[in-house]
């Protein structure tokens, strides 16, 4: 079976380690702080201007000054701080935000990444996440493998306008975990029930194995 | 020294069709609904507006977008607003997308005197286009220039008669830098207060950047967003 969503979340939320500042996109991103390990203490960073943000409000709590950068009513944790979008790109941008995981539409095996624009049909606009890509020291993209119409998302070369160049460090989709290296995508694990040649197929990058590729433990 | 005007009308009479205004806040949170309103009711057009993003249909910038106010804008994030999208795509609205931290940026270096920065975000993207670069430890970053702007308008939790402003939680976002970047800063504010009354250590925004400020009313605070959890 292929991972869902939360599942995607709950794989990477495996990556953070003690003592983060993490950023977390819109879509599967924002579920990894549902995940976060026992004993793993993070500070989540909302773009927007605030470290330490907390879950959403209980009903009734919902505060209009206070939302996330998806701009969802959310809250702040002990130790958190407000800020302005200059000091809050200023962070990102000097480095001190260890971890950024953010969605995609395309991801190329050099690391290149595509997920702000569709020309011609979505002018929605990137956001922060040219800044994020530029700067971070440690990308990962949380993604499903295929478009609804069944086409590799891990290509060669990315198809649409570029976000960031050469800058992604890891991929977690439905059918599994890859890291970027120099040969292209690398497959580490695969998700329950998923086999090699169905990731083989799925994916239109240039594509190797690790030899103790292992399955995905949730 | 008198910054203290009654209301938004009086606070944006003398803006007129053709400026470029920066118009402070994210999303929905901490935009300046009063001025909003009174450019609405004023009827001025052909402006550039300067803010993150261009509010819902019905509330905050849309509402100038509804009016047909808004020549240009220049935005990091658009997405919430199919008016916006309609007039894009038919040719009647330019836009200019541009990273929100350079946007960002860009306010702020106008607001510290500083006519350009050198910036990481769109290096190899077609943000880079046209761009001038510059090579640093090996690395190339945009030259990218301050903006200029007839008019910054913001909104502050708090403001006194000298024009300090204090903000709220994340409606803080651009407004703090925007209110520096203005050649003629209008901020409006949910308490107005005798200068004295705020801690000076806990100032935002120095009322030299404020020109005019008054207190407004009515504020809606619509939420974009409503996520909550159950209480158990």
């Amino acid at each position: 079976m292929a991972l869902n969503k939360e599942q995607i979340a709950q794989r990477i939320a495996k990556e953070l380690q003690d003592g983060y500042y993490v950023n977390l996109g819109i879509g599967i991103p924002t579920l990894v702080a549902n995940y976060i390990p026992e004993g793993v203490n993070v500070v989540l960073q909302s773009e927007n201007g605030l470290l330490g943000m907390g879950p959403f409000p209980f009903e009734g709590d919902e505060d209009p000054d206070l939302i996330n950068a998806g701009k969802q009513t959310i809250t702040t944790l002990p130790g958190s701080v407000f800020f302005d979008s200059a000091m809050s790109f200023g962070m990102i941008r000097a480095g001190k935000v260890d971890l950024t995981v953010l969605g995609a539409m395309e991801v190329a095996d050099n690391g290149d990444i595509a997920n702000w624009k569709i020309p011609g049909k979505m002018v929605k606009g990137m956001g922060g996440a040219m800044d994020l890509v530029a700067a971070a020291k440690n990308i990962i993209v949380a993604m499903q493998h295929t478009n609804p119409k069944g086409e590799s998302k891990l290509l060669p070369k990315c198809t649409l306008p570029l976000t960031g160049v050469k800058c992604i460090k890891k991929v977690v989709t439905d059918l599994g975990v890859f890291d970027i290296t120099p040969d292209g995508f690398r497959c580490l694990e695969y998700a329950p029930g998923v086999t090699i040649d169905e990731i083989k197929a799925k994916t239109a990058g240039r594509l190797t194995i690790a030899d103790d590729v292992k399955e995905i433990v949730l | 020294m008198n910054k203290v005007v009654a209301n938004a009308d009086e606070a944006i009479k003398d803006i007129e069709s053709g400026m470029t205004l920066m118009l402070g806040g994210f999303g929905l949170c901490g935009i300046p609904e009063n001025c909003i309103a009174a450019l609405v009711r004023k009827g001025v057009n052909n402006l550039t507006c300067i803010s993150n993003n261009a509010g819902v249909d019905d509330f905050g910038i849309g509402l100038l977008l509804q009016q047909k106010q808004v020549k240009k804008m220049i935005s990091s994030y658009v997405g919430e607003n199919a008016e916006f999208e309609r007039q894009l795509l038919s040719g009647e609205l330019e836009v200019e997308l541009i990273p929100q931290g350079t946007l960002a940026t860009r306010c702020m270096a106008s607001g510290y005197g500083m006519p350009a920065v050198y910036l990481l975000a769109g290096v190899g993207t077609e943000v880079a286009e046209g761009k001038e670069t510059r090579n640093f430890n090996g690395k190339d970053y945009l030259l990218e220039y301050a903006f200029d702007s007839d008019y910054a308008i913001v909104k502050a939790w708090k403001g006194d008669t000298m024009g300090n402003l204090v903000f709220k939680e994340t409606a803080r976002n651009f407004n703090p830098m925007m209110a520096m970047a203005g050649k003629i800063t209008i901020a409006e504010v949910e308490e107005l207060v005798p200068a004295g009354e705020l801690d000076p250590n806990e100032i935002h925004t120095p009322g030299i950047y404020v020109r005019h400020i008054f207190q407004g009313s009515n504020y809606e605070k619509r939420i974009e967003q409503r996520t909550v959890r159950k209480r158990s």
